[in-house]
């Protein structure tokens, strides 16, 4: 009787969640999943065909750019990952308690504002005319001025930078349970430096570091912006041919089996790194 | 004797709080050393700076005869167990153990003989592959100790290792402790805020108030002839009479309490008829009903208000007849006092050479 009441309540909260979960991402997605296995055959009607995943092996630029991505999304989380470490353990561990939440204010504040006019700033830096180029003029260091964006590299910063808060913040919350004298006991116990950081302190913060690490990674693999503005025609993001199947080319059905290649890749990457880590979803998500 | 430790003047100053004050002292090899004070009195920070992990403001500090100045605690031959013991949650207990000997490279048959052999000593065989949150209390402690002692250190540190267990397993670990280093004659320097733990364990006690060392001795000196008024409150129960001296000699003085008493105390500081004095007396000295024919007492009457059986620790709470001084009597197991009863008026006596006198400090209450 009671029992049967808790499992209507349970139902009464949970429907409109279920509902907006099949509503605004389970059915757009069967869709999707639908489109990319049909194609339009001569006589303008839609069949079912594998075709669009075979134009992805055979043609070269896609799956390149597809295996670029991905390569590069890695590293992003890695470069991202080695540098958020030392700003979280900073400001955590070596700061003074007090001035904490200013630092972390001032980590916060260029995410109030949009990725986009965040990604002009870099640009206002790095362009021909622009900024560090001025200096560098000025400072005789240079005598041409040089082309610093549209670069792979320069993608790369524009790509850390945007994620790094979304790596910083939850290796922070692991750290600050880590009690210090953890640390201190491990330098009485003959420790060094690295073998502190290998030993204790990354075993430590791997739920930080791998939850960052997914969001990062997701971020960044279906991040447009950045790598449009910042990387330009050289370097090429998945995520760009996606946009030129639906937008270009008017190729929906493409754009579709693209978009699902998409997914699986990072499906398949988090669960790797889920295994060799040695984590598990939830203990991640808490 | 080879001194293992030896802190000339050291002093530690935080902002403008002095945390040590310019203390100085000498362990011997393989002896139990003990530092007792009240809490935020200084020890912590005094066990930080010789283990390295705290930069002393001034003084030195010599181990086997080395300075230890400028070198870094992973260079010290020195191990410090820490109050709240941090052992590492993500490694197993062999793990914890071994961590230090893996950090001097030892070879792998040899980290793990040794790690077999500390396991036994301290009676933890087959721990090895347990996880840390698995140990019980008393269990979590050995393994501190053991992952410091398999270092085979100069001189172990222990701050308050006994602080977090609860009493019955204190009383056990404080033996076991006081075995386990006669068995592995390690110099062990141990902080505490308990008075009994240092009695019980040391060969020699420092007393340390506000930073400052009040008196370095050992147990029964600390216990019998207390150097100042504070060692004295801080080390073992006491009776206290404040008073004014009548009349005095070199070796005793009369004294005038303000309850309006004259007893005859033996004195060991210099002092003058007129000095306001304090007066301090253990619950033992006081002897009940005694024999009419033993000189030297200081003899008087008070009313029984209660009796606080605790065993072999078991008191009388008193009054004296005419005031009402609180005063707390031995009460011994020996049936030989098994009549007396709550409002009963007995004769109590103490003997001269009991009393523990000293000079009343006007900037002390
Ligand atoms: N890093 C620090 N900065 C400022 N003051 C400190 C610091 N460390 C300790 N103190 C102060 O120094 C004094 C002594 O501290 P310490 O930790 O040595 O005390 P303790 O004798 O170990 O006390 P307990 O028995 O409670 O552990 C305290 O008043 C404390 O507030
Ligand atoms: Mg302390």
């Amino acid at each position: 009787m009671l029992k049967g009441q808790k499992r209507w309540g349970l139902f009464f909260f949970l429907a409109p969640v279920v509902l907006w979960l099949f509503v605004m991402i389970v059915l757009p997605h069967i869709d999707l999943l639908i489109m990319s296995f049909r194609i339009e055959n001569d006589e303008g009607q839609q069949i079912w065909s594998l075709k669009n995943y075979l134009n992805f092996f055979e043609e070269p630029i896609y799956w390149l750019t597809f295996a670029r991505t991905a390569i590069y999304s890695i590293l992003v989380t890695f470069l991202t990952f080695v540098i958020a470490l030392p700003v979280a353990f900073y400001i955590t561990k070596v700061v003074k308690p007090k001035y904490q939440g200013f630092l972390l204010v001032l980590l916060l504040l260029p995410f109030w504002v949009s990725e986009l006019v965040r990604v002009y700033g870099w640009m206002i830096l790095l362009r021909e005319s622009g900024v560090i180029n001025h200096f560098l003029l000025k400072a005789g260091l240079l005598k041409q001025p040089i082309e610093m964006l549209y670069r792979d590299s320069t993608m790369i910063l524009g790509l850390v930078y945007t994620s790094m808060l979304f790596m910083v913040v939850p290796i922070i919350s692991v750290l600050d349970s880590l009690d210090n004298s953890l640390i201190e006991a491990a330098y009485d116990l003959g420790a060094n430096m690295w073998t502190i950081l290998f030993k204790i302190i990354i075993p430590h913060a791997t739920p930080g570091i791998v939850s960052g690490s997914i969001v990062v990674f997701m971020l960044t693999l279906g991040n447009y912006l950045t790598p449009n503005l910042m990387g330009g025609k050289n370097s090429l993001w998945f995520t760009e041919q996606i946009y030129n199947q639906f937008i270009a080319s008017f190729n929906w059905n493409q754009g579709s089996a693209f978009g699902f290649l998409l997914l699986v890749l990072s499906s398949i990457v988090v669960w790797l790194g889920l295994k060799l880590t040695r984590q598990n979803l939830k203990k991640v998500v808490q | 004797m080879q001194i293992d430790l030896a802190v000339k003047d050291i002093s530690k100053t935080f902002d403008d709080f002095m945390a040590v004050d310019n203390v100085s002292f000498e362990v011997a090899d393989g002896s139990f050393f003990s530092i007792l004070g009240p809490s935020g009195c200084g020890k912590t920070t005094l066990l930080r700076m010789i283990a390295g992990l705290t930069e002393p403001t001034a003084g030195t500090i010599e181990i086997r005869g080395k300075s230890m100045l400028g070198i870094p605690p992973n260079k010290r031959p020195v191990n410090l167990i820490f109050q709240h013991l941090a052992l590492f949650p993500m490694m197993n207990v062999g793990e914890n153990i071994a961590f230090g000997l893996k950090r001097r490279g030892d070879s792998k048959a040899v980290i793990n003989e040794k790690v077999a052999t500390i396991l036994e000593r301290v009676d933890l065989i087959g721990f090895g592959d347990k996880k840390v949150d698995q140990l019980s209390g008393g269990q979590k402690q050995r393994v501190a100790i053991a992952r410091c002692l398999v270092l085979e250190p100069a001189v172990l540190l222990l701050d308050e290792p006994l602080g977090a267990l609860d009493l019955k397993l204190r009383e056990q670990m404080k033996v076991e402790l006081k075995k386990l280093q006669a068995k592995v004659g390690t110099t062990f320097v141990y902080i505490t805020h308990d008075q009994s733990e240092a009695l019980v364990m040391s060969d020699h006690v420092a007393v340390m108030n506000q930073g400052v060392f009040e008196q370095i001795d050992t147990p029964q000196n600390l216990y019998n002839s207390p150097d100042t008024p504070f060692v004295a409150q801080f080390v073992g129960d006491n009776n206290t009479w404040s008073g004014r001296i009548r009349q005095c000699d070199q070796k005793t003085a009369e004294i005038e309490t303000t309850d309006g008493r004259v007893f005859r105390t033996q004195i060991r500081q210099q002092l003058q008829p007129g000095d306001e004095v304090d007066l301090f007396l253990r619950p033992e000295a006081m002897l009940i009903q005694p024999d009419a024919g033993l000189a030297n007492l200081n003899r008087f009457e008070v009313i029984v208000k209660d009796l606080l059986f605790d065993g072999a620790n078991s008191r009388l709470l008193a009054h004296p007849l005419d005031a009402d001084t609180e005063l707390l009597i031995a009460l011994p197991q020996t049936h030989q006092y098994d009549y007396i009863q709550k409002n009963d008026k007995i004769e109590i006596g103490w003997d001269e050479q009991s009393g523990i006198c000293f000079l009343r400090k006007e900037n002390q209450d």
